[in-house]
């Protein structure tokens, strides 16, 4: 698993990636109660704010960690938004991503650097 | 951001867990543990304990009652002279072009007037009432008192535990009480749509009164985060949201506070500022009315969010002024000003978020029923 600054997570499944948020992120944003995820075919780029999420609190946006194109959407969290807080690094995924080079997953923080990040 | 302002119970808080947050000037409890959303539910199935310490308290004092309800309606449109003693009203500052400088609680408590206005406010209310008492009403800025409030259906059940004389008080009425040892200043009254109090303690025991109450497994502590869902679900304004310097009260739906002997052919018609403007607009109508606001979809739409009558192009015929979802409802849910052609319960409108227009409904208010005892 790899982390972005954003406090995405980023986990390489065959050869896409697939996003969703952290934990921590999940816990500041307070109890979600709507998502707004991309179209299947968008070709993003990095840094293109492709996600809405609402909580009770507030709107944030969240951008595509790299240049790709989406593929799979999980609808799960558009009908119970609440998974997110409940299961975010599970079931509560975002999106699935076709990227043209796995290794640029690289560039992201390791599990022990996002946590200092957090601390 | 200058210094924030730290009230009695704030290690209270963040020993039960609190975020923290600068509010009014005000560190203030946003949320605890359990979020948001259970706080808010909890609230309206049991009961809520709110810290709301950073509301001003103000004690209007002369040389009777009559004095001092004479001098406030200069201020304000209520019947504040009719008031019965130990009995609360709701009420607003009006300023000359017609708006609503803040809304407060007005209590007669017999020789005096015990006066609850909104934190942000406070400085600027104060300044207003001390310009225009006349000088043998005097006025005392409480600060050495918190204030409380416990809402819920379990409310009376809990307070009774304390002291069962609460059990005796109906809607808005005030009492002098002891709890847990404290000389508190009771009233049957809240913001949530829910039945509870409001307690004025000494600040000294403040926290002994919010222990006891938090020792009943029916009572949780509960944030201003739920505090703005709860009062929004319950179709209540928030000073600086929903009703501002340039809200007519009529215009705000708030004309019921104005009671009959204030109103045009009233006893005591009139008298305070801008009321030329607001007794014609009672008459008259208003340009703009307070509607409640049902999207269809689940994006909420939040304060700001302009409104239409097509779903593509026209001008916006009303702005959001409070939303967001309704844990109770289940669904988003905000109010917001609308031009009077367009304010009929079952109009459909149109919402613009992030650039999309989204339809939405004009709903009667409450979205949830109020469950006071009156």
């Amino acid at each position: 698993m790899k982390y972005t600054e954003d406090h995405e997570w980023l986990r390489i499944e065959g050869d896409l990636v697939v996003v969703g948020i952290t934990e921590h992120a999940s816990t500041q944003l307070g109890d979600v109660v709507f998502v707004e995820l991309p179209e299947v075919g968008t070709m993003v780029a990095a840094g293109d704010e492709i996600v809405v999420i609402e909580s009770v609190k507030a709107a944030s946006d969240i951008a595509a960690p790299l240049d790709g194109e989406i593929v799979e959407i999980n609808n799960v969290i558009v009908d119970e938004p609440g998974k997110v807080n409940s299961d975010p690094t599970g079931e509560a995924w975002f999106f699935k991503m076709k990227i043209d080079d796995l290794s640029l997953l690289d560039q992201f923080m390791d599990e022990d650097a996002y946590n200092e990040l957090i601390d | 951001m200058s210094e924030l302002w730290h009230l009695p119970l704030e290690e209270l808080h963040v020993e039960l867990g609190a975020k923290m947050v600068p509010f009014a000037g005000y560190s203030m409890p946003v949320q605890y543990g359990r979020g948001v959303m259970k706080e808010h539910l909890h609230t309206r199935a049991a009961a809520g304990l709110f810290d709301v310490s950073h509301m001003g308290q103000v004690i209007l004092r002369g040389p009777d009652y009559a004095t001092i309800a004479a001098a406030m309606e200069t201020l304000v449109p209520v019947d504040v002279a009719g008031l019965g003693v130990n009995r609360q009203r709701y009420g607003y500052f009006t300023n000359d072009a017609g708006g609503i400088e803040d809304d407060l609680m007005l209590a007669n408590r017999g020789d005096h007037l015990f006066v609850v206005i909104n934190a942000a406010c406070k400085a600027a209310d104060i300044a207003l009432m001390q310009a225009g008492l006349p000088a043998d009403v005097t006025l005392e800025v409480i600060e050495d008192r918190a204030l409380l409030a416990l809402q819920g259906p379990q409310a009376e059940d809990v307070l009774a535990a304390l002291n069962g004389a609460v059990r005796g008080m109906r809607f808005m009425d005030v009492a002098d009480l002891e709890l847990a040892g404290a000389e508190c200043w009771v009233s049957r009254s809240g913001y949530t749509g829910e039945d509870g109090f409001e307690i004025s303690v000494p600040a000294a025991q403040a926290e002994d009164v919010a222990r006891a109450l938090l020792a009943d497994a029916r009572v949780e502590a509960i944030g201003l985060g739920a505090r703005d869902s709860l009062r929004l679900e319950a179709g209540l304004c928030l000073y600086g949201h929903d009703i501002d310097a340039t809200t007519s009260p009529i215009e705000a739906g708030l004309g019921w506070a104005i009671q009959k002997v204030r109103r045009t052919s009233g006893a005591r018609e009139g008298g305070f500022p801008g009321a030329a403007l607001i007794l014609t607009q009672q008459v008259q109508g208003a340009p703009r009315a307070r509607v409640g606001l049902r999207p269809e979809g689940r994006a909420p739409m939040r304060e700001g969010v302009p409104l239409f009558v097509q779903a593509e192009g026209g001008v916006a015929v009303g702005t959001v002024t409070s939303g967001g979802f309704g844990p109770s409802v289940g669904a988003p849910v905000a109010m917001g000003l609308v031009a009077r052609d367009h304010a009929a319960v079952g109009t459909q409108l149109y919402g613009e978020v992030r650039g999309k227009r989204l339809p939405v409904a004009v709903v009667a208010l409450p979205f949830t029923p109020a469950n006071f005892k009156r």
